[in-house]
């Protein structure tokens, strides 16, 4: 705390002095989200004791040349429902300052970093998901020749209001040979090597577990002329985490491996991308709790934007899985058949996710206890699962198809048809759901009624036999510009083997932007269900209620 | 605690009173298509406006932001000389799809990603479409979040504003 006092005591001074000389700024933003709980027994939605929760944020950054410094204050009070509720109360849990210095880069406080994709390290923050694993420590970046790029950091990682007890250290190296070597080519290769380190003390009696955990990643990103290529490769040693028993125990190694290649030119585009990740959570304390996460493994799955596409989102499992995935883009020109006046839009994406290869876990006595997927090693159990497999369990499919037209100077059309698979059990960590398998079809028309004014219709259909069944979904907005936009939705799921649960789930959202600021108010009744961002998600329990949202910067 | 809460709000309204004029841009890092680090401050118009939108694959009005200026581009560049930067949020999940995306959608604007929110952090961008018109020194001078039909005239008005 005092530490802060002195860091702005500091900081006021010096705004005081600079902005004599008019060349100091300041600037920030301000996000509120309210929310209201009523009680809705029949889509399981309970009211709150405080009747309205509310979650508030307010960043200052102030600017002088090569110095900067800010905080954020945070208010949760209390946190909504879909927050973990150890976000409780206020404070100011980010503050930093940084100068940069003939290529030197110094931070002190807080700050986010990521090493290569996060295969090993990203610390990062997503208020809409509740996460932030901010870093509280030093880092330094330094570029000691053009084209050389070098960090390094410690710290220890944010856990709400408090930090993990792991020392985490990083270090990574970046050499993008073109510019290093000063050579002028069509093929251009940057090269990139990461180390991360956690520190723990060991106070266990039972076990000898490491105090330090290395992870180790190294990446290539190749480009000539359309294609691109891009890889990483990166490996966990040994570290036992979540329950310390003699059979719980896993001192196997993690590995994952990224790598996409595409091809690109004027109106197409392709890429292909793979991952596989075996045993490869990485956290800042031998804790399995999610706040201590301070890696990122991308999920290799489109991410969906309307809603019944999202309804069944797929997760990354850290622990083991295997994913392909392809992407194509294409505009047919204009003046052409298909193309018409305006040329039209098409994109395609697949994806699939499977399990490793699986083996079978035994205990002191040599007797089967579990089946595994992931690298497993103690002293009753070595299992490495296989490179490829062939009887890898699915975890989730998609198949998609998205066409955009504009049909003439008032009216534009999307259209979307999917498939998809869901591991309900996997992806949920439930039981006995087995597979849902989905058949989802979008009609998206946009229509310009006069100068500014436009009106939206969207008509989605969700066709399952799992799950919650099937779902139809339909949504007018209207939008006057730059100003104004109301929208209503009905999300109704006919298909639900049970009648009673045979529901519409109706919002309102009205609201009025300004420049700089934005107002949006609601009312509505929401499912239950997993909400993604980036791969990663939470479960948001059912409400019903009014919501009010400001975001404002200056 | 709330005293220094207080203080320090009360000076960060004071100096933004007294400076909040000339908000240039900040001095961070971004990825260009090809991989390569470029700093954000060094992008460069000849003193003509440039735009600047944060966008995201993933995000719908973003892209329809996008697509309806694309089809406008020219008539704005030849009238005014802008100069369009998109800033692509897409993290390592689908950053590798920005630049066949891009390319496929026949843009001509310059595009950068910033992968772990550098960028729009400093920038105050909390949610996307945000998108800044910058004069010729380089100062935001006008801003807008989200994005609705039509939108891009507003932003053409504030263009022509400054193209004068």
């Amino acid at each position: 705390m005092k530490k802060i006092a002195i860091l702005f005591t500091a900081l006021s001074f010096s705004i005081l002095g600079f902005s004599q000389e008019n060349n100091g700024e300041f600037h920030g933003d301000f996000d509120l989200s309210m929310q209201s709980y009523q009680e809705d027994a029949l889509i399981g939605a309970e009211a709150a004791d405080e009747i309205i929760l509310n979650n508030a944020y307010l960043n200052i950054n102030y600017t002088k040349g090569n110095f900067s410094a800010g905080l954020r204050y945070e208010s949760y009070l209390n946190a909504l429902l879909d927050f973990d509720d150890d976000y409780k109360g206020n404070g100011i849990p980010f503050r930093y300052a940084t100068y940069i210095i003939d290529g030197l880069e110094v931070t002190a406080g807080n700050y986010y970093e990521q090493i290569g994709s996060g295969l090993i390290f990203r610390s990062y923050e997503n208020k809409g998901l509740g996460v932030d694993n901010a870093m509280d420590g030093i880092r330094l970046k330094y570029s000691p020749a053009k084209g050389v790029y070098l960090k390094s950091f410690i710290g220890k990682n944010r856990t709400y209001f408090t930090y993990a007890d792991g020392i985490i250290r990083g270090a990574d190296a970046e050499i993008d040979l073109n510019t290093a070597l000063n050579f002028e080519s069509k093929t251009k290769i940057i090269i990139g090597q990461g180390f991360v380190s956690r520190f723990q003390a060991d106070n266990n009696p039972k076990f000898n577990l490491p105090q330090n955990v290395a992870a180790y990643a190294s990446r290539l990103n190749v480009i000539n002329g359309r294609w691109s290529y891009s890889g990483e490769y990166a490996i966990k040693l040994n570290d036992p985490i979540g329950s310390l028993t003699a059979e719980g125990n896993n001192y196997a190694n993690g590995y994952a491996l990224m790598s996409s290649l595409s091809y690109s030119k004027r109106g197409f585009g392709i890429i292909a991308e793979m991952h596989r990740v075996d045993h490869m959570e990485f956290r800042s304390e031998r804790a399995q709790e999610k706040q201590y996460i301070i890696n990122y493994i991308p999920t290799l799955t489109k991410q969906h934007t309307y809603s019944l596409l999202a309804l069944y989102p797929c997760a990354t499992q850290s622990e083991g899985e295997f994913g392909t995935q392809i992407d194509v883009f294409y505009k047919i020109k204009k003046g052409s058949l298909l193309g018409g006046k305006y040329g039209t839009k098409i994109s395609f994406n697949f994806s699939s996710i499977r399990s490793l290869q699986k083996g079978i876990k035994y205990d002191v006595n040599g007797n089967e206890v579990t089946e595994i997927s992931s690298s497993f090693k103690n002293d009753y159990n070595d299992f490495t699962p296989k490179f490829f497999s062939k009887n890898g369990e699915l975890f989730f499919n998609d198949i998609n198809l998205e066409v955009y037209k504009k049909i003439n100077k008032k009216v534009k059309a999307t259209g979307v048809l999917a498939k998809q698979s869901y591991n309900k059990d996997v992806l949920e960590g439930k039981t006995n759901y087995g597979i849902v398998n989905s058949t989802i079809a979008i009609a998206d028309i946009s229509y310009k009624v006069k100068k500014g004014h436009t009106v939206r219709v969207e008509l989605q259909e969700l066709l399952a036999d799992g799950g919650d069944g099937s779902w139809s979904m339909g949504l007018i907005e209207y939008t006057v510009s730059p100003h104004w936009f109301f929208a209503v939705q009905d999300m109704y799921n006919w298909g639900n083997h049970d009648i009673e649960k045979q529901l519409h789930y109706v919002n309102i959202n009205c609201g009025f932007l300004s420049g700089s600021n934005r107002f949006a108010i609601g009312y509505g009744k929401k499912r239950a269900g997993i909400f993604c961002v980036g791969g990663v998600c939470k479960e948001v329990p059912s409400s019903n209620g009014f919501s009010l949202t400001i975001s404002s910067s200056f | 605690m709330k005293k220094i809460f207080s203080t320090i709000v009360a000076i960060a309204i004071f100096s933004t009173l007294s400076i909040a004029q000339n908000r240039t841009l900040p001095s961070v890092d971004v990825k260009t298509l090809e991989g390569s680090n470029i700093n954000i401050n060094t992008i460069e118009n000849d003193g003509n406006p440039i735009v600047i939108s944060f966008w995201a694959t993933w995000c719908k009005p973003c892209k329809k932001e996008l697509n309806n200026i694309a089809e406008v581009y020219e008539d704005w560049q030849d009238e005014t000389n802008v100069k369009l930067v998109a800033i692509s949020i897409d993290n390592a999940r689908s950053m590798a799809k920005v630049a066949p995306y891009v390319n496929a959608s026949d843009w001509d604007y310059e595009v950068y990603i910033d992968p772990n929110g550098d960028l729009k952090r400093a920038m105050g961008v909390s949610t996307v479409p945000h998108t800044f018109l910058l004069n010729s020194k380089k100062e935001i001078v006008w801003q807008h979040k989200g994005y609705v039909d039509g939108d891009e005239e507003e932003l053409l008005e504030q263009i022509e504003k400054l193209a004068k």
